[in-house]
């Protein structure tokens, strides 16, 4: 499904991706963790076109996402991503969020986005607060209705990046539960984020990144155990001690 | 129609007078505004009800009001204050350091702001008066993170002193005015204006960018 | 201080028709510049922030020519310059036949300058957009240009009311600058009472009090549309 074959990418002298490459396989739930500027959201980004790489190549769904002459909002339309930040638009209500690229970009009627939209709330259990502008929502609410958005578009794989790290904790459950139930739906998806216990559950494979590298992909299981690399038993031990 | 350079050649001196002004004029309106703008933005921030209304009063009034005509103003009058003609340097230093110091005192109150509360509160929980908790604490701050808006503001007080042609006073565009007329020469006289302005004036917005950027650091 | 009262001036003819028509001259100057104004500042803005490198320059170089100069400047420039650079018809036909020819040199020396404010204010509203929200539309499957109007120009548009409130009373002010190519607006007639009567009191009074209501009406319009165009929640929260 999704295909990242050895790419690199600068930000002038400064290095970002190094050689990396993963395959993610239909259905699949892959998590990415590492430390801070490892480079993990760079490299998602790079899987629909957001961050240009420098050379290498990425395929989704069959359509080669590297290559320039590829109309990136096609591509782009059917992988659905999701922000550590929401980015909901704020000048629009939970239900015009999820309605206007249904609208803009598939051309459905105006009825059809809408009782998609109703739909996809009521899935993440926001039916009540369609009307509501993101700001009057709850962090939590906010990144659901997000989520919901990206499902509007009925995509072939999902992205998430860092999708609970800027909740409070109180609701990041309410953001997890939403995509646990969505990796049993059998969704492809990449997730960057910290949450080891997400990671148990749902991920068939860990990715750990560190300086720009892929230093390690393994089985979920494996990864947790045994992980072979020094830098993800470091990481594992900082990130699981409390 | 070719362009003339030998007028502008012949009247150098006579321009760089002018520019001279130009300059004198920025320097003593800026120190002047900047004083009295501190004063005012103080004020607006001290809390004091009467003292908050007249600097809001003093700034909202001569923002609302075209420079000329403050220029007007003030070269009426001055001399009817003093009883005799002071000639019209005194009364547009007078008129651009009030004026100026309206947009100085917005500049400084903002540079105040940024001071976060955190920071004031610091400095009074350690047992700073106000004024202390002013001059040692919130002012360097604030002058920190001001600079790039005060040399801007120069740019604009720079530019603004051509308004004096209004009150035919010879600072560098009334000279270029003064020239262009006499040789029949505008063309050439306005656009060489034109020219000299912008190098200044983009010269120190170029400074403000790199005063921007060290600051991000 | 010898001076002899006279408030009784300002109600008396011409003089408080004078008034009038300085006062609608500033009116037509100032609006008729702030059209100009608006529409290409808008342009120039959206410009400065786009992928191209050449438009962008284009939008750069345009911002940096005109907020270097002073405007009174590119007043001369606009009123006994470009009429000579001209083709010798057009040239010929500005200088005969153009009615008013101080008026609209007056318009689009303010209208021209004014949008180079009115762009970096447009511009620093779409750059204060996150870059994650300018992805999210991407990501959505829109194209660039589809991501402008739908999500960065509608928000940006609605950061940028309250800073072009006060482009737009600047506009007003600097109208008095038309002064200098013989424009008889507000100002104007009031110097020109001055001159005629010696009640300079008087008459740089009633300027400053008819500033000062334009001022308030200016600001009472912009608050109308500050409410009208509010994202409910959105932006009390920012710059804190």
């Amino acid at each position: 499904m999704i295909e990242i074959d050895s790419i690199n990418k600068w930000y002038g002298d400064f290095q970002v991706l190094k050689n990396c490459s993963l395959r993610v396989e239909k259905g699949e739930v892959v998590v990415v963790c590492g430390p801070s500027g490892s480079g993990k959201s760079t490299l998602i980004k790079c899987v629909n076109g957001l961050e240009p790489v420098d050379s290498g190549r990425i395929t989704v769904n069959g359509m080669v996402v590297t290559d320039p002459s590829t109309r990136l909002p096609k591509v782009r339309a059917q992988i659905g991503m999701v922000f550590q930040h929401f980015e909901l638009f704020p000048h629009k209500t939970a239900l015009e969020n999820l309605m206007l690229t249904q609208i803009k970009v598939l051309r459905r009627s105006r009825h059809e986005a809408e009782r998609k939209a109703h739909q996809l709330l009521e899935r993440v259990g926001l039916a009540d607060q369609a009307d509501k502008y993101p700001n009057a929502l709850s962090g939590g609410q906010q990144q659901r209705v997000a989520i919901a958005r990206a499902l509007a578009m009925d995509p072939v794989a999902m992205l998430f990046d860092e999708p609970t790290s800027a909740l409070d904790p109180e609701m990041i459950s309410e953001v997890l539960d939403v995509m646990v139930e969505l990796a049993r739906e059998g969704m492809t998806m990449i997730v960057v984020t910290h949450e080891m216990g997400f990671a148990r559950k749902v991920a068939q494979r860990v990715v750990f990144m560190d300086g720009g590298m892929i230093q390690e992909i393994a089985p979920t299981p494996v990864f947790f155990e045994s992980p072979s690399s020094e830098r993800a038993k470091l990481f594992l031990s900082k990130i699981l001690s409390h | 129609m070719r362009f003339d350079y030998q007028v502008i050649i012949d009247a150098l001196p006579f321009l760089l007078d002018g520019l001279l002004l130009s300059f004198y004029l920025t320097a003593i309106a800026m120190v002047g505004g900047l004083a009295l703008g501190t004063l005012l933005a103080l004020m607006r921030t001290s809390g004091k009800l009467p003292l908050v209304w007249f600097a809001k009063l003093y700034v909202n009034f001569f923002r609302s009001l075209p420079l000329i005509l403050v220029i007007f103003w003030f070269y009426f009058l001055v001399p009817l204050a003093i009883g005799r003609p002071v000639g019209s340097l005194y009364s547009a230093l007078i008129a651009f350091t009030l004026f100026e110091a309206a947009y100085y005192s917005e500049i400084m109150r903002a540079g105040l702001n940024s001071v976060s509360r955190g920071q004031i509160n610091a400095g009074l929980a350690l047992g700073l008066t106000w004024r202390q908790n002013m001059q040692y604490v919130a002012l360097p701050q604030a002058i920190r993170a001001m600079l790039p808006v005060l040399v801007t503001q120069a740019i604009i007080l720079f530019q603004d002193t051509s308004l004096v042609y209004v009150v035919a006073l010879r600072d560098f565009m009334t000279a270029s005015s003064i020239v262009a007329v006499r040789e029949g020469r505008l063309i050439e006289l306005y656009l060489f204006a034109a020219v000299v302005y912008f190098i200044i004036c983009f010269a120190g917005s170029m400074f403000v960018r790199s005063l921007q950027r060290r600051m991000v650091r | 201080m010898n001076y002899n009262w006279n408030w009784g001036i300002l109600f008396q003819e011409p003089y408080f028709g004078w008034l009038l028509s300085g006062l609608l001259w500033t009116v037509l100057v100032a609006s008729a510049a702030w059209v100009i104004a608006f529409l290409l500042g808008i342009l120039i803005g959206i410009l400065r922030t786009v992928e191209n490198r050449w438009l962008r320059f284009i939008a750069t170089a345009y911002v940096e020519l005109f907020r270097n100069v002073p405007l009174l400047l590119q007043l001369f420039i606009w009123y006994f310059v470009v009429p000579e650079l001209l083709p010798q018809e057009v040239g010929r036909w500005v200088k005969r036949d153009l009615p008013n020819p101080e008026y609209w040199s007056a318009v689009i020396c303010l209208g021209t300058y004014t949008a180079a404010r009115v762009a970096e204010q447009v511009r620093s509203g779409i750059n204060s957009l996150s870059r994650d929200l300018v992805n999210a539309g991407l990501s959505l499957g829109m194209t660039p240009a589809q991501n402008y109007l739908s999500v960065r120009l509608p928000i940006a548009f609605r950061i940028v009311v309250p800073p072009l409130t006060s482009e737009f009373l600047t506009i007003f002010k600097n109208s008095s600058l038309a002064l200098t190519i013989g424009v008889l607006e507000l100002t104007a007639q009031s110097r020109q009472i001055e001159n005629y009567t010696f009640q300079g009191f008087e008459a740089f009074t009633a300027a400053t009090i008819l500033y000062l209501i334009i001022t308030m009406i200016v600001v009472l319009i912009m608050t109308v549309v500050d409410r009208r165009v509010r994202i409910p929640g959105f932006l009390e929260g920012r710059h804190r």
